[in-house]
């Protein structure tokens, strides 16, 4: 009876990120079993949903490299009651960052027109196509983030940690060896 | 090239404690530091290249990547700005058509920033090659523009546009006191070393540097302290923003600086002594080598001073290259020995464990100078001014929107006040007392008092009237701790990276409460974690403005509880243009669409 508690709802995506954090979310293995008796999901690279839909919980990996990214996390924003910050290029811009200190326009024109061995290149113009912003930044930088669990992925078990303090109610924190500071 | 290095390397003895030296030959023979003159060097010097590397690479004046055949610094201080040096400095980027710290594409010129070069008082000021010009105007921007258009070597430059004026607009004591040189060392020898420490102890002489620890506390440790040899060190790496005291010192009182380096020297057993001077003034160099020659003709440095049988000493110059840390004391005898200046951790001190992990004495230059005068005049000399626990007076350092900017010295406990009616002050705003890592201080503080238990000053005295935006002054302030800081421990180095960014999106008009919020606690996490002073410094001016400008904040914050800190639709603009796009999904808005 009491049991029978109502699923949480939760989705995940990966933005500018390299799906590393998603991988090390599989790593709490058996768990996912345990896992998936409290929670279910929406919109995630695990269910192949293409929109999300009203969540308890979003969880985010990778920072903002181009427009599609700024309306996916809106709409992660506009859908979830908590949004969690996954992982270095979430909290930080983390590795594709790297790439802030050139011109946009220079990147660009090296990948697509200048680059070894390209003849009559061009740069693909598709509306299709999300165009980069200027600089990666991370998501607290365009919409409110409620939790940020730091790490380049973050171990197995900080994940597990963190979901399980935020299910239970208390504010995650990420005692030693769960979190490295450099 | 290999054989230049050569002639550079003889001159230096292939030392590798004179590194730092060695590669300020280099890039003024060269130009840049390459990569193989970094091999060539590790390997004549029998050093790990990295060590040669890192070391070329820590150093603002040390380019690693050709900088062009003129490099243009413009002083990036808050007065510089506030006297029009963003407006030159664009002018003249468009002259050569040249982005921002970029070289041209000919190779003749790359101009950028570099941190506050000390002449506020006669700003805005640039560096060419390393060769200070102040007081720029729209007309001196012309006639340097055109000289690098013709190619005209810096020698054959007009004299007077390098010429550095001396605006003493106030002096007490130490100003105004003569010296006959050679009279305090005398004093010394008659007294002895005990009793000349005891003297300076009994003055309550605090380092004016602006940690204020007292000066003959701090010879007593180093005489005692055991140890192969002992060191003085005068630290003349004047960089915080706003400050040129030394600068005016060590032009103006050379040789009361070297009298006192000469009794501090007789007072703890030195043999030798050092003047690490910053990069930024290499005017003062052939002058300050002059009245070391002089001195030492006159008997007043080398061996047997004044024929005291075992009383010898001698001064090196030593010269920065562009690095605020330096003037951390630990950081500055890292450099002298010629290597990355970060700070060392402490203890030990430098009074036992200094240069060459060897007692050593780091003094401020207006502390040495006072010194020498207490050593001649008795302890009563600095007394007769000050406050209880403040003896003496202070030199400051005065710019910004004044009537007259210059050096003033002031007995300690002169109200701000007092200092703003001699210098010609209307309509304050905001005061900034010992520059950036000092205090914010309102217009209704204008009763606080200059001294330790009040408001303790390294030097600087800037002052912001009505017309001043305290965002931009922030944001100044926050741009050069993140410039400075060396890296080495992450509160400092992620910290002073998130306070420039947060205070730049605030004064765009992006900020929310919760920055504020973030603001104060980034401020506060480097305060209580860095691993030296900067650190712990860098966020004083955004906590003391978050407390008495809080509506400047106010006004520019958005009405969302979060919003975008940057302009969206702007960020894609680059792309746009060179995807020729311009439909709906080439465009974001601002605010989340409904």
């Amino acid at each position: 009876m009491a049991s029978e508690k109502k699923k949480l709802r939760v989705a995940t995506t990966s933005l500018a990120g390299c799906f590393g954090c998603h991988m090390s979310l599989l790593d709490i293995d058996e768990r996912l079993l345990e896992l998936l008796k409290l929670v279910e999901f929406d919109r995630s690279p695990l269910t192949d949903i293409k929109h999300c839909g009203p969540c308890d919980l979003g969880i985010i990996e990778g920072g903002l490299c181009n427009a599609e990214n700024v309306h996916v996390l809106r709409e992660f924003r506009k859908s979830c009651k908590v949004l969690v910050a996954m992982g270095a290029c979430a909290v930080n811009g983390g590795l594709p960052a790297q790439r802030n200190h050139l011109d946009i326009r220079d990147c660009l024109q090296t990948v697509y027109m200048t680059g070894t061995g390209i003849r009559r290149g061009f740069i693909p113009n598709d509306p299709e196509l999300p165009l980069p912003l200027d600089r990666v930044h991370p998501l607290h930088d365009v919409v409110k983030i409620d939790y940020f669990l730091p790490g380049c992925p973050p171990p197995a078990d900080a994940i597990w940690h963190f979901l399980n303090d935020l299910l239970a109610g208390r504010t995650p924190t990420l005692g030693h060896g769960l979190i490295h500071y450099d | 090239m290999s054989r230049d290095l050569s002639a550079i390397l003889a001159r230096h003895q292939h030392d590798p404690l004179r590194l730092v030296q060695i590669l300020r030959d280099v890039v003024e023979e060269h130009g840049f530091i390459s990569p193989g003159t970094i091999t060539t060097l590790a390997e004549r010097l029998s050093l790990p290249r990295g060590r040669v590397e890192g070391v070329a690479g820590f150093y603002a004046f040390f380019p690693t990547e050709n900088a062009g055949r003129y490099r243009v610094l413009f002083s990036d201080n808050i007065t510089d700005r506030m006297a029009g040096s963003v407006e030159l400095r664009q002018r003249m980027l468009e002259a050569f058509q040249v982005r921002d710290g970029e070289v041209s594409r000919d190779g003749l010129v790359s101009i950028g920033t570099t941190s506050c070069t000390g002449l506020c008082d006669q700003g805005p000021a640039m560096l060419v090659n390393g060769r200070a010009i102040p007081r720029l105007t729209r007309a001196r921007i012309g006639s340097i523009s055109a000289m690098i258009h013709g190619q005209a070597p810096l020698d054959t430059w007009p004299a007077n546009l390098f010429d550095i004026h001396t605006h003493i607009e106030r002096k007490d004591l130490l100003l105004s006191t003569p010296l006959a040189a050679g009279a305090a060392i005398d004093a010394a020898i008659a007294r002895g070393p005990d009793a000349t420490v005891a003297q300076v102890k009994a003055s309550n002489l605090r380092g004016r540097g602006g940690a204020g620890f007292t000066t003959g506390v701090k010879w007593e440790m180093c005489r005692a302290a055991p140890g192969e040899a002992h060191y003085v060190v005068c630290n003349a790496d004047e960089g915080e923003p706003g400050t040129f005291k030394d600068r005016v010192l060590l032009s103006d009182y050379a040789d009361l600086v070297f009298e006192g380096m000469t009794v501090a020297a007789f007072a703890v057993g030195a043999k030798r002594g050092f003047l690490y001077l910053r990069a930024e003034y290499p005017f003062l160099l052939a002058p300050l080598e002059a009245t070391l020659a002089e001195r030492r003709k006159a008997g007043l440095l080398g061996k047997s001073i004044r024929g005291v049988a075992d009383f010898d000493f001698d001064i090196e110059i030593h010269v920065g290259a562009g690095a605020y840390v330096c003037g951390e004391e630990s950081a500055l005898i890292e450099s002298l020995e010629g290597k990355r200046g970060i700070p060392r951790n402490r203890p030990p001190y430098p009074v036992t464990s200094g240069y060459l992990q060897q007692p050593t004495v780091v003094n401020n230059v207006e502390t040495l100078a006072k010194a020498a005068f207490v050593v001649m005049h008795g302890a009563d000399w600095l007394r007769v001014r000050g406050t209880g626990r403040s003896a003496g007076t202070k030199v400051l350092s005065v710019s910004g929107d004044v009537a007259r900017p210059g050096i003033y010295e002031l007995p300690f406990g002169a109200t701000v006040r007092e200092v703003l009616d001699l210098c010609g002050a209307t309509d304050v705003q905001a005061v900034q007392v010992g520059g950036p890592s000092g205090m914010l201080l309102s217009r209704s503080e204008q009763h606080r008092r200059i001294m330790f238990e009040d408001v303790p000053s390294a030097g600087a005295f800037m002052v912001f009237d009505d017309s001043r935006d305290i965002l931009q002054v922030l944001e100044n302030f926050a741009s050069f701790f993140a410039h400075e800081s060396c890296g080495f421990c992450t509160p400092c180095r992620v910290g002073t990276a998130l306070q420039r960014r947060m205070l730049s999106a605030l004064a765009k008009g992006y900020g929310t409460r919760r920055d504020l919020k973030d603001l104060a606690r980034v401020a506060k996490v480097m305060k209580a974690s860095s691993h030296c002073g900067l650190g712990a410094t860098a966020g004083n001016a955004a906590l003391d403005a978050l407390e008495k400008f809080k509506p400047a904040f106010e006004k520019r914050l958005g009405t969302l509880e979060v919003m975008p800190t940057f302009d969206l639709d702007r960020s894609l603009a680059p792309a746009r243009e060179v995807t020729g796009r311009d439909d709906d999904e080439a465009h974001l808005s601002h605010e989340e669409e409904e």
